[in-house]
């Protein structure tokens, strides 16, 4: 009884303070949709949450120095060795604070799981076509977090100054020192000198705890202020249109779920700290620029890096007294240049192409954009396969296979094999398109088969349940440059002339390219021997739901030029 | 901006985007969901007046009142698993040393184990709780678009330009050029700050701590070596100038192999007048990005780099074979002291490690 009076009171005393009646109510009511993949983006923010959590415990214990001592500690193996401050106080850290071990391999898991959420996220993001209009300004964040992720990530595992991660930051150095002009200036300023100094370690504690966490949290807020003032995207399905939003309420359903789904977060880090043991830098040993440790691989995430850097040949130029090393600095900068770049223009470059302007809520399947979902298969299999390269001498060990071959096959795959995905990704697209319009036209196949008076046998099949209906069927037809026209033979319009334009109008096709959608679609999209003597009677109620057509060609009926477009 | 504004020469629409935005949401009756925009204000007079809401939104019972009862023990269950796993953890806490690898792991299971069941208990018992117990609702929320009425459009416009004129930022272009060469240098003057971060590079790189006569130390060890110590061909050590054991900057230069072949291996380009008994002696830092080239294959003759797999032929002056290194390691003059220990004749004669623009 005293809760249930507690709870009518409190908004009083919150709008008393705040003037929070309408607002807090609004909030309360908020409605986030449901969809097993808006639980990425979640993961990423609770890991970060975590990271910041685990990572305050460790600053307690870790001390950012480099001054030499010799440890005396618990883990004898290491006694008497000698060692920097920052590796012996994560060892003091490791066997000598109760907790301390557990907390340092959530904290490294957790940073492990914040980038791969984050790559997953991202995936998601784009694959549903969530980036466009308005939500680029969201885009263009989560791939400055990626970014600011990688390199946290990178600072982050060198400060124990072991022999791995010191390997790290010696190949580090030696990207910066390919730099033209000003490399070396670069490293003796970010190393207080030559390599490796007594600065960079503290250098980079001060950046890992507070710099680049600090730019976090604000680009977080910010990317968490705008999903939630822009409303969250919905897959397409019964009810839900692109101008409303279907779910639970913000109180109490989505905070429950929400709530629980941190707890899962920690719990799954919790076990994999407690189960699964990660950068055991004892083993390494404390790093020494003399010795190095066989199949050195970096986190995950810095993989790509890794493997742009064994796949380069070895271009150099010696001009002019000066030398340019292409095949360290291309390797650095360009891939990892493109898919970033790549990335943040594309939400612009796909406007221009298809001339689509409108806001957009209610996302795509992956393949109802076939050329977008192509795209970014084979912008994974080009990370992917640098990737790989990363662990070449891992794979090479395991299969067994000399080491130059898997490079060699790698220098090949990196050219060919983005081209293969994007083609056969867009075949399956395709595919699957006419599998849906298959369906929508003729229901789903029982695999009854029933006989008629007359002695013939038909299949039997299952009309569509509404549900079923409204998530498949929800393709438009593409949109167009304004004007643009889907016939060639016309004169086009002003912006669609010239070199520009005529790219444009060609990049268009593509990009739009998909199975027909017509209203009583029978025969389109259909040649693969189907036979369609189904009339499409279910199919008539459906599309009657769908009000758009292609923008019309007003203003390029100006006369037919024999030539085509542009000429 | 919102309230008083009201009596200016611009349309009134300031004060109007607020409320739109801030829509009641919630199920909206069947006759306005159609419309987008029209009946916004209508709905949230309503609500907005300190009546309290007229409608239950969300149903107070759950759909399954059978199935919520069972859920609801195993939602306490699991909480009072999760607060028994805190206290474990807690206990574990105090109870369990550290100090040892042995200790460590059963200390880290514990605490491991104890926290992961106090966050799935509490992480499974709010999950069943919303699924089970909570009464299933799904509300639909309207969602306008993001761009404003045309009027709100108009005035926003109108208030930059206002400012703009206000402040005679265009009319006066010698205050707009003086503050946009002002906020020039004022950018660049903190990345002068950055300058103090180390010295000046020089020659540092261009040169190692090696000399002539300085010993060649086996590293781990730290003892001189004589070339009839170093007798089995096919071997390979890493070695570290005399003097230097401790210093790590002069190591990441200065830091070399010798290998020792049986004789009439070695052929050019490798110099052999550097050579001591078929002992020769090269840079141990890649000159693709300086990671210790560490690996020595005996039947090849290989010196592999393991971080990213440039491969030197070490009996021919360690030209690259694969990967991408651009140079061989550069080859360190030997020769022997009065005492017969190996030293160095001379430093190399090129700068070792990676490339970088000064290295011509």
């Amino acid at each position: 009884m005293s809760i249930d009076r507690a709870l009518r009171e409190i908004g009083g005393e919150l709008d008393d303070r705040f003037h929070a009646a309408r607002g807090f109510r609004v909030l309360f009511r908020k409605i986030f949709p449901d969809h097993w993949s808006f639980l990425l983006g979640e993961i990423a923010l609770y890991s970060f949450i975590i990271l910041l959590l685990t990572g305050t415990f460790l600053t307690l214990f870790f001390q950012p120095s480099m001054t030499e001592v010799v440890y005396h500690g618990s883990y004898t193996h290491l006694d008497g060795v000698k060692m920097s401050q920052a590796y012996a106080s994560t060892l003091n850290i490791s066997f000598d604070v109760r907790g301390g071990l557990l907390m340092r391999q959530i904290h490294h898991w957790a940073a492990d799981l914040f980038m791969a959420a984050i790559f997953a996220h991202m995936l998601r993001i784009f694959f549903t076509g969530a980036y466009r209009k308005p939500r680029e300004t969201n885009w263009l964040i989560g791939i400055v977090l990626l970014t600011l992720g990688m390199l946290e990530g990178l600072f982050g595992y060198s400060l124990p100054d072991d022999l791995l991660s010191g390997t790290g930051l010696r190949i580090t150095e030696g990207v910066l020192l390919s730099v033209p002009v000003v490399g070396t200036y670069l490293t003796f300023f970010l190393f207080g000198g030559p390599f490796p100094g007594n600065d960079i370690i503290p250098r980079l504690y001060v950046i890992h705890v507070l710099l680049i966490p600090a730019l976090m949290l604000a680009l977080i807020t910010a990317h968490l202020f705008f999903m939630f003032h822009q409303k969250h995207t919905q897959m397409p399905g019964k009810g839900r249109t692109n101008t409303n939003v279907v779910g639970a309420p913000t109180y109490p359903y989505f905070m429950a779920k929400t709530g629980a789904f941190f707890f899962f977060t920690f719990a799954a880090l919790a076990l994999a700290g407690t189960f699964a043991q990660i950068n055991p830098i004892w083993l390494y040993g404390p790093y020494t620029p003399v010795g190095i440790s066989a199949g050195s691989q970096p986190d995950f995430y810095m993989g790509f890096l890794e493997g742009t850097l064994r796949m380069f040949p070895s271009w150099t130029w010696d001009l002019a007294g000066h030398t340019v090393p292409w095949n360290v600095l291309i390797p650095a900068l360009v891939p990892l240049g493109l898919l970033f770049t790549g990335a943040a223009l594309w939400p612009m470059l796909e406007r221009w192409i298809t001339g689509d302007k409108s806001e957009h809520h209610l996302n795509d399947r992956p393949r109802n954009a076939p050329t977008r979902t192509a795209i970014g298969l084979a912008a994974i299999t080009f990370y992917g396969v640098f990737w790989l390269e990363g662990a070449n001498d891992v794979i090479a060990d395991h299969l067994d296979i000399s080491l130059y071959v898997t490079t060699e096959i790698a220098r090949y795959a990196i050219f060919i094999a983005p081209v293969v995905a994007y083609i056969v990704t867009k075949r399956i697209c395709l595919g699957l398109q006419r599998k849906d319009l298959h369906l929508l036209e003729h229901g789903v196949e029982t695999g009854i088969i029933r006989q008629l008076p007359s002695g013939e046998f038909v299949e039997q099949t299952r009309p569509l349940t509404e549900e079923e209906v409204a998530a498949l069927d929800v393709r438009r037809p593409p949109a167009l440059p304004a004007g643009a026209s889907a016939r060639e033979q016309e004169v086009p319009p002003p912006g669609l002339r010239g070199g520009l334009g005529r790219a444009r109008l060609r990049l268009n096709k593509v990009v739009t390219e998909t199975v027909p959608v017509e209203e009583h679609g029978d025969g389109y999209g259909h040649g693969n021997g189907h036979g369609n003597g189904h009339p499409a009677a279910e199919r008539a109620a459906v599309a009657s739901s769908r009000g758009e057509g292609v923008p019309d060609d007003a203003d390029g009926s100006a006369g037919h030029g024999g030539a085509p477009a542009g000429s | 901006m919102s309230d008083p504004s009201a009596p200016q020469g611009l349309p009134d629409e300031p004060a109007e985007p607020p409320a739109a935005r801030h829509r009641v949401i919630g199920t909206p009756p069947p006759a306005q969901a159609r419309t987008l925009l029209g009946d916004g204000a209508s709905g949230e007079t309503g609500a907005g007046d300190g009546s309290p809401p007229m409608r239950r939104e969300l149903p107070a019972d759950p759909s399954n009142p059978v199935k919520a009862k069972r859920a609801e023990r195993v939602v306490a269950l699991c909480f009072i698993l999760s607060m028994l796993a805190s206290i474990g953890f807690i206990a574990a806490y105090v109870g369990l040393e550290v100090h040892s690898v042995d200790a460590v792991l059963r200390s880290n299971l514990a605490l491991g184990v104890s926290m992961s069941v106090a966050f799935l208990g509490l992480a499974v018992g709010a999950t069943v709780w919303v699924r089970r117990i909570m009464p299933t609702v799904e509300l639909t929320e309207e969602r306008h678009p993001m761009r404003s009425s045309p009027e709100d459009r108009a005035a926003f416009a109108e208030t930059f330009q206002e400012g703009a004129e206000a402040s005679q930022f265009v009319k006066r272009p010698l205050l707009r050029r003086t503050l946009i060469a002002a906020t020039v240098p004022l950018a660049v003057a903190p990345l002068v700050l950055l300058r103090d971060m180390g010295p000046l590079p020089g020659t540092t790189l261009r040169h190692t701590v090696w000399r002539k006569g300085l010993r060649l130390l086996t590293y781990g060890a730290n003892t001189p070596i004589t070339s009839a110590e170093f007798s089995s061909a096919g071997g390979m050590i890493t070695v570290i100038p005399d003097g230097y054991q401790d210093d790590p900057e002069a190591l990441a230069q200065a830091t070399a192999i010798i290998i020792k072949f049986q004789p009439g291996v070695l052929q050019p380009p490798t110099v052999l007048n550097w050579t001591v008994d078929n002992i020769v002696c090269y840079s141990k830092i890649c000159t693709h990005v300086g990671c210790p080239a560490a690996l020595y294959e005996q039947t090849t003759h290989h010196i592999l780099c393991p971080c990213h797999q440039s491969t030197f032929d070490a009996p021919r002056g360690a030209t690259v074979l694969f990967g991408p290194a651009p140079r061989p390691l550069p080859q360190l003059p030997l020769t022997t002291d009065s005492q017969g220990y190996l030293v160095a004749a001379s430093d190399f004669h090129e700068p070792v490690g990676p490339s970088f623009w000064e290295r011509g």
